[in-house]
Order: C-alpha cells, then sequence, then structure tokens
C-alpha cells in the first residue's frame, strides 16, 4: 500500500496503538491523530479500577507524554470533532480546524455509553464510566456518599460495585437479567462472582428493572417493580453503542457499527475501521460478523491495519479475543467468545483458582480463568492452534 | 526521588526521576521511554513491559506474583532468569540507581 497520508480519527487504545505501530514499524509517511476530547490520549481499563480506587490519577493513564508525539511526528489534532469525510476528496472536516486530507483514513471512533431508557436518567441523576472526566467525577461523587446503586451487572457495574464496596459504601447492583454478566460469561463463572459480591456486602437484585429515577434534593430516588430506594449515587453501566454515525453519514455500510472485512476495511478501500465501532467478519465464516469491546481487540486490530499501511501484504484478521476484569481481588481472564455453549467442564486447582471451559459439542469455544493465569495462557494458544488447523482444512468442519 | 536506568536494545540510555511508588512502566511511559508498550494499563494482564534487570538485582527486587510468571511466559522476545514486567516493580529506595534493559521485542 503506498498511502503517504494517514488520518486516524479517535485517540483510544485504537487510534494510539495505529500510530505507535507505524512508527515502531518505521513507516514514514505524514500521520495525524484526531479526537474530540482535549485531554491527552488516554487509557480507559483503569478508569474502573485503579483511577476509581483513587490509586491512580489520570496523569498516571496517559498513553504517552507530548513530546512522544512530536519526537514520532505524529500530529495531534485535540479538542476538534471530525463532522463529516469527503470521500471523492479523501478528506475529513473538522469542527474548528482545516480539512485534512488523507490517502488512507482509519476509524477509531470507539463506542459511548447506552443512555438508560428510563424516565429521569438524566445526567444530573447518573453517572455514566467511560471517559476520564466521567471516572474522576465517580471517585469524588461515591467518596461523598453512603448508598451507591449500580444499573447493570456487566463488568463496568461490577467493577464499580466492586471499588464502592471496597470503600465501605453500600452498594445495590440492579440487573434485568438473570445472572451477572451473562452476555459475556458462563453461568458457573456468572455463580462464582455473585457469591463473591454477595460475601463482600453487595445487595444484587437479579431480573431487576428500574422502571423510575427522580431527584429528590441531592439524592436519587428509585422505583424497581415494588422497591423504593433512595440512593446518593447511582452508575448506569448497560452497555455501549459504537460511534458509527460518521460512518453512516458518509455512506459505509454499517450495521450497529462500521461494517469491515477480513482486512478490517470498510465499503470504501480507503477507509478502514478498527476497535470498538467496527463490526468484522469471524474467520470460522459461518458465524455472524462480531464487534468487540476490548483493549486487545482494539491493540489488534490496530496492529494488523498498521502492518497493511506500512505495505505488509493483506491478510485477513484472525486472533484469538481475549478479556479481563478484576472485582473483590480476583482476577478473570477470558480466552475466546463462550456464547453459545452447550457444556462446562470444571478444573479447579484450589478454592478461588478454577478455569470453565466451555464446549459446543466437542469443541472448545473458550476458556473463563479465575486467578489461574497459566490456564488462560494455554486456552489461548490451544485455540490459536485450532484456528489455524481449521483455517488449513477448508470448509471449516463442526464436529 | 529514585533514579532508573532504561537500556534500549542498542545500548542507548536514559536516567529518570521516579516517583516513590510508581511503577517502573509507569515511569517509562511518563517520560516517553520507546520499547515498553503497558497495554494492559499496569495489571499483569498482557506481558509488553517486559525487562531484563541485572542479575545482582534479582534478591532486592520484590517476589514474583503467579499471574507475572504466567505471563512471562507469553512475551516476544526470549524469557530468561532476569525477565520481569516492568509494571510490578515500584520504584523506591530500594531500587533506587536499578538499570533495566529492553528487551527488542514486546508485542507478539
Amino acid at each position: 500500500m503506498s498511502a503517504r497520508r494517514v488520518v486516524v480519527v479517535g485517540a483510544g487504545h485504537a487510534g494510539f496503538t495505529v500510530c505507535a505501530t507505524l512508527r515502531t514499524m518505521g513507516w514514514d509517511g505524514e500521520l495525524t491523530l484526531i479526537d474530540s476530547d482535549e485531554t491527552l490520549p488516554y487509557q480507559r481499563p483503569p478508569l474502573s479500577k485503579k483511577v476509581l480506587a483513587g490509586e491512580q490519577t489520570l496523569a498516571d493513564n496517559h498513553f504517552r507524554p507530548r513530546i512522544f508525539y512530536d519526537d514520532h511526528g505524529i500530529g495531534l489534532v485535540l479538542g476538534h470533532r471530525v463532522v463529516a469525510i469527503d470521500r471523492a476528496e479523501r478528506a475529513v472536516h473538522l469542527d474548528g480546524h482545516p480539512q485534512l486530507g488523507y490517502d488512507h483514513l482509519v476509524l477509531a471512533t470507539g463506542a459511548r455509553p447506552r443512555p438508560l431508557p428510563v424516565a429521569g436518567a438524566d445526567p444530573a441523576s447518573v453517572c455514566h464510566l467511560h471517559t476520564a472526566d466521567h471516572g474522576i467525577d465517580l471517585c469524588e461523587r461515591i467518596a461523598a456518599g453512603n448508598r451507591v446503586v449500580i444499573i447493570g451487572g456487566g463488568f463496568i457495574g461490577l467493577e464499580a460495585a466492586s471499588m464502592a464496596a471496597r470503600a465501605g459504601k453500600d452498594v445495590v447492583v440492579f440487573e434485568a437479567a438473570q445472572r451477572l454478566m451473562g452476555r459475556a460469561v458462563s453461568a458457573p463463572i456468572s455463580r462464582y462472582f455473585h457469591d463473591l459480591h454477595t460475601g463482600a456486602g453487595v445487595d444484587v437484585r437479579l431480573s431487576s428493572t428500574v422502571s423510575s429515577l427522580q431527584r429528590v434534593a441531592n439524592r436519587v430516588e428509585l422505583r424497581a417493580g415494588q422497591d423504593r430506594l433512595t440512593a446518593d449515587v447511582v452508575v448506569v453501566g448497560v452497555g455501549v453503542v459504537p460511534n458509527d454515525d460518521l460512518a453512516a453519514q458518509a455512506g459505509l455500510g454499517n450495521s450497529d457499527g462500521v461494517l469491515v472485512d477480513a482486512q478490517l476495511r470498510t465499503t470504501d478501500p480507503h477507509i478502514s475501521a478498527i476497535g470498538d465501532c467496527a463490526r468484522f467478519p469471524r474467520p470460522a465464516g459461518k458465524q455472524p460478523a462480531i464487534r468487540l469491546e476490548s483493549v486487545q481487540n482494539a491493540s489488534d486490530h490496530a496492529r494488523h491495519i498498521a502492518a497493511f499501511i506500512a505495505g505488509e501484504p493483506p491478510s485477513p484478521y484472525d486472533v484469538v479475543p481475549w478479556f479481563w476484569t478484576e472485582q473483590h481481588g480476583r482476577k478473570l481472564q477470558m480466552a475466546g467468545l463462550t456464547a453459545g455453549y452447550d457444556r462446562t467442564e470444571i478444573a479447579e486447582t484450589e478454592p478461588d483458582k478454577f478455569s470453565v471451559y466451555c464446549y459446543a459439542g466437542t469443541r472448545l469455544l473458550g476458556c473463563e480463568s479465575v486467578n489461574s493465569p497459566k490456564d488462560h495462557l494455554r486456552a489461548r494458544k490451544q485455540l490459536a492452534a485450532a484456528r489455524s488447523a481449521g483455517a488449513q482444512s477448508a470448509p471449516a468442519v463442526t464436529v | 526521588m529514585p533514579k532508573v536506568t532504561y537500556v534500549q536494545p542498542d545500548g542507548a540510555r536514559e536516567t529518570f526521576d521516579i516517583a516513590t511508588g510508581k511503577s517502573l512502566m509507569l515511569g517509562a511511559q511518563s517520560h516517553g521511554v520507546d520499547g515498553i508498550l503497558g497495554e494492559c494499563g499496569g495489571q499483569a494482564m498482557c506481558a509488553t513491559c517486559h525487562v531484563y534487570v541485572e542479575a545482582k538485582d534479582l534478591d532486592i527486587l520484590p517476589p514474583m506474583s503467579d499471574e507475572e510468571d504466567a505471563m512471562l511466559e507469553d512475551t516476544a522476545s526470549e524469557r530468561k532468569p532476569t525477565s520481569r514486567l516492568s509494571c510490578q516493580l515500584e520504584a523506591g529506595d530500594e531500587l533506587d540507581g536499578i538499570v533495566v534493559y529492553l528487551p527488542d521485542e514486546q508485542s507478539l
């Protein structure tokens, strides 16, 4: 590929990693990284962990200091929003900044918290946890409050619950589904973490939906079924929505995320999309395309597209997804995607150290490990080996 | 403040004051040292902040957790007896003057 001008929209893990990788690879074209946030690019995982615990500041979580961008010839355009992509001219139009021409455009626009579709869920009453400002705001609100209500028993909500419980707060978690983290993990893992939260004093309410919120003085009154509850802080973590509007306006294919091919290119070959905003095909072919929200996915997508821009021969993206979360001092590491499993095997080495292997028939879908990093790494390798074996014997055989 | 020296694979050395309690990974990043990625944010989850320490320093370093030990099996550059994850090493008086060597590669 002969791109000399690359523009990257979005300075999260995906966008930052594209730029850093291109320079590490020795690519010497013109490189610009744009973000509507004025803050020097930073990483998000610590926001719901060490930042929320008050153990790290935002300054600790910048990917690199400003001088790194100067030294590596990465033009930073911060605090300006891209308002349109002119595909014919190959240029992006920005709010309050001259337009920027590109040979290749990388959309790493990420996602935004899904709003809670409940009356009264306005910014004065509820907090999200997605940006640095959210993290700092929430840390202060939790410190000042007593009862913390979390709406949504997924990773973000439960990490926040864990931190609030550790700070000695009275914590209630509402989860609409029948088990915690149900979209992402197997039933045994949901049960284990449910017990862990309950044991730490968190009031976990499953199959429970908040129907209204009302601000009363400095507190928020909630209704969930017959229950009424008053909270000092309400945290909403009910998933995210991909930032795919820009791509849609430009006429690029999208469907709950920007659609990309196996090379991570959109329906315009001069534009790729990576990280949380991209919906990409699964190597097995038969399963529907997916969108993943994780550091690993963002970083691996970024390295893949950087190699392509730097002139390496195009290859299909094929990496085993992995994720992690930390709650009440337990580390959960997940390799592969376990949704749709029909059988689990549990390997326990000692109490609080175990792995759940999830299968569809005889095929290993993934492995979820609690405080067992060796199992996790072994499973990642095993899943990767199974993929490359599958790729050699096309069409894929399902046992 | 404790001093930490980072040595690139080509021998280039840089020494910085790193605040007590801050990890050598964050210290490297905040000074823009190339070659330490720290992709997981310092949680011993990714093995992209791999460094080699000097053998004489092994005894004064904090013991290695099971997690760090497991992740070091997954580094991009060869694991040696002196391999550590720099996110698990905190700057402090005991480590004042420590020298760490960066590997050729961090990401797989």
